[in-house]
Formats: C-alpha cells, structure tokens, sequence
C-alpha cells in the first residue's frame, strides 16, 4: 500500500487510515461530521499528496495541452487555474484535472490517483518535441479549505493572499519552496499548497501548530467527500469514467468546441448535435435516507440509471445524490432505490449547497 | 450499563439482563457518524438473527440484528431525534430498542463481553 509522506505526521495526531485506490489515507480524525463543519465554518487541513503532479514544460506545452483537453489552455493566463477534462477519441473521459499556468511554458496538472499511470501514458504518446513531461518526484500537497485560510495562510505566507479565486504562483512559506494555488474540492475559500516531501511536512507541521487554536481541524476523506458532494463536484471513477463523456456528465461548460482541434471534439460535437444518451442529474429522496453508489434509480417499473455518488449531507442534515439517467427517462418522475426501498426524488440544480 | 454485565454477537449488538438492545463500542467507532436509526415497532415478535432496525452513517446503512427472539418491548425515540447519540454513548443513552425474550437462558448463551473482545482479535488479524 503507499503510504504519503504525512502519514507519520498524521498517524501521530490521530488519524484513521482507510484503503483509498491502493493509497492509506486518512477517513478522519475526529469524526467526518465535525470535520465537515470546521471546513464550512473555520478551516480544515487535507493531505492530498497521493494526487498525481505532472509537469507540461517548453514552447509547445501550450498547444500541446490545447489539443488534449477539452477546456480552452490558451484562453489561460500564467498564473491562473483550470478544470477540465481529458477525452478519448470517442469522447470517454479519462481523467478530469486541474491545470495551472504557472509562465507561459510552464503547466502543472493535478491529476486524480487512479489515473496517474493511464494519464502520463496518454500524455506522453501524444507528446510532440518541444515539450517536456515530467512527473513530480516525491510529491506532496495539502488542502487548506475554508473561511479562515486566508487569515490562517496570511500568517505564514502573506504574499499568496494576492491571490484571487483560481490564482496559482510560486512562493515560500519558512524557507520551503512551494506552490500555492487558490483552489479546491470543497465549495469553500481555501488554497492548496503544493511541494517537495520535505518541505511540505515542515509547511503541515507550521500550518497545525498555528490553525490548532484558531479552530483548524486536520481532515480525511470522508469530510472531503461529503463537502464536494454538496458542491456536486464529480468525482472519478464514481461519476466519471471512460464509458460516459463529459457531456453526459454535465460538465459540457469544460468542452470548448468552438476552439481548435482537440482530441475527441468530433464525437462531442456530433453527441451534441444529436443529444446526449445519458444525463446526469442531482437528487434528493422526499423521504428520510441516504442514497448510495451503485442504488438503481428507476421510473415506475423501469430501470432509468444508477447511483455514482450519494451521501449523507451534514449541511443539509438529509441524504443527497447523483448519477446517471436514461435522456428519455430525464423528465420522468425517478425514485431512488434505498435500503431496499424505493424512495421518489425531487430533481435538483447543482449545487446542493448554497452558502 | 457496564460492559461487563451484557452479552454480545457476532454482527455487534449488545443485550443487557433487562432485554436492552445497542450496538457495541467498537461497531459505532468503525461505522463512523450515525446520521438516521430507523426502529421498529413496539409489539413486533422477532426472531433473533431477523433484521429489525437500521443504523445508518456517513459512510454506510447497516442492519441491527435481533440478538434474541421475542417481542419488542420498547424502543429509544431520543436516538432517532440525536443519531448522535449512537456514537457517544453506546452502552448508555444510545441504546436502540428493548426486546422481551420469549426464553430468558437464550442471552446466556451468548458471548460476553471479555469473549467478545477476543472475537474482535480474531475478526480483525
């Protein structure tokens, strides 16, 4: 199993470890309905150094990138974040990322765990010369989400508060050299840092020490899926996957097919033409219960979809889900299948949470 | 209820001498938050190893088992206000429901509570 270079760290101050695609990370410490509401309230701490760090380097990395995600990379100005998507020649997702233009030439892509081997292998075949792919070694990075970051932040590293939404640059925080970019997978204001294995278990150990008494909560994964639930932020392997396209999968905002030659844009833009098979929807059951991944969602006596992603919302405090529908059963009226009980939904628009 | 005077099963409820019903220390720290319980009716005759309440948290629903057949006697309304309560006190304020045994030597055949651990050893290695 791989272990991060904060799992010592963590380990010590308490944190339970769970099998996380082959990665033992923490699914909490103190408990993920207390972590949850320190993010959405205070601040919590994440290690999210299992995600893949991919360097795009050199004159080409612009058009290079351009021509293998979805989302417009030379619409990106240097020291700017993007999501997007990484389609097949048919459309199927392969990864959905986050890309920062750090100069001109200069990109790192945050890629999901699971993929990072089909990422770099898709990656490097289609590499022209002129561009350099590298992989981080020993990378590491943490999240620091909610409302009190920026203050907490401004006490080691008061230069990236500079940042707005999306932002990303170079900084140090006590010596160490990181980057810092004003994003994350929690609806909340936060940043994620990312940096050597050294200089990141410095940067975790700065960071605990001054957000302990302000309220800052160390955090796993199980608070770190509930709060992008609420948002409706997908999640890989679960909402996506190479058999549905980014259309299907409602993020068809990340599909600029007016720009230039991408791989896959002919098959999105003949499935727009004729209209997605799939399409994913949001839903709340009209009754106490929590929708699961893998629950049938149906209409009357039809099977309609399935389930990717639900869970409890402690926001919220009721059940949440999403997943996939049949397009012709889309304005039916579903009922989610819950603890062997089906359970009538009401659709709703992402996302779940509003502040 | 001191651990020590309650039996126990397999899938991890506990039995008190008075037919009291939960789950044990050791299942409500490994499910995680309990956000619902779903109880059953006062008055319904179970088997033990029957389904007959739910428990469900962040991560998961789990069945609660009948650890004993009878009737149920009682069931704890504050649990199913503050789920919570599952979580911090499962030997107290957290208990489920109260069952009457149809035979009473039927707790005593189950584990108890130093038995129990060592089935967790087991369960766990």
């Amino acid at each position: 199993m791989n272990r991060t270079p904060l799992y010592p760290l963590q380990k010590q101050l308490g944190a339970r470890f769970m099998d996380f695609g082959g990665w033992e990370l923490p699914l909490q410490f103190k408990g993920i309905l207390a972590e949850h509401k320190a993010v959405r309230e205070k601040s919590g701490l994440f290690d999210i150094s299992h995600m893949g760090q991919v360097w795009a380097e050199g004159p080409g990395a612009e058009s290079f990138l351009n021509g293998l995600l979805t989302n417009d990379i030379a619409a990106l100005p240097p020291q700017k974040g993007l999501y997007s998507v990484m389609c097949r020649e048919n459309g199927g997702v392969i990864d959905d990322l986050y890309v920062y233009r750090l100069t001109t030439d200069r990109f790192l892509l945050i890629v999901n765990a699971s993929r990072k081997t089909a990422d770099l292998d898709w990656i490097r075949r289609h590499r022209p010369g002129g561009v350099n792919i590298s992989e981080q070694p020993e990378a590491a990075a943490v999240a620091l989400q909610g409302p009190d970051s920026p203050d907490l932040l401004n006490l080691l590293c008061a230069p990236a508060l500079a940042l707005g939404r999306n932002g990303v640059g170079a900084f140090t925080i006590e010596g160490s050299g990181c980057v810092i970019g004003r994003t994350g997978y929690t609806g909340e204001d936060g940043f994620e840092i990312f940096a050597s294995a050294e200089n990141l278990r410095r940067i975790f150990q700065k960071i605990w020490e001054l957000g302990e008494p302000r309220g800052l909560n160390l955090c796993g994964l199980g608070a770190r899926d509930t709060l992008r639930l609420e948002m409706g932020y997908r999640l890989y392997g679960q909402d996506l996957d190479e058999d549905h396209s980014p259309l299907e999968a409602g993020l068809g905002w990340t599909v600029r097919l007016e720009k230039k030659e991408f791989i896959g844009r002919d098959a999105l833009r003949e499935e727009k033409e004729r209209g997605p098979k799939r399409r994913f929807i949001a839903f709340r059951p009209t009754e106490p219960g929590v929708p699961r991944h893998g629950g049938k969602l149906s209409a009357g006596n039809q099977i309609a979809g399935e389930v990717t992603s639900g869970t409890f919302s402690p926001s919220l405090q009721a059940g949440i889900g999403m997943g996939y529908v049949e397009s012709r059963f889309a304005a039916a009226p579903l009922a989610v299948e819950i603890h062997h009980r089906d359970v009538p939904v009401s659709i709703v628009k992402l996302p779940f949470y509003h502040k | 209820m001191k651990p020590e005077e309650l039996r126990f099963v397999e899938t991890h409820e506990w039995i008190a001498p008075d037919g009291t019903v939960g789950i044990s220390d050791h299942a409500q720290h490994e499910i995680t938050d309990v956000v619902f319980v779903e109880l059953p009716k006062p008055g319904r005759v179970v088997k033990s190893g029957e389904a007959v309440a739910a428990v469900e948290s962040v991560k998961a629903a789990f069945d609660i088992y009948a650890p004993v057949s009878g009737t149920i006697a009682a069931v704890n309304e504050s649990v199913t206000k503050t789920p919570g309560l599952v979580n911090q006190s499962p030997y107290e304020a957290g208990w489920l429901f109260k069952v009457k045994a149809d035979r009473e030597e039927e707790r005593n055949g189950l584990m108890t509570h130093e038995t129990y651990q060592t089935f967790l050893k087991s369960e766990t290695h």
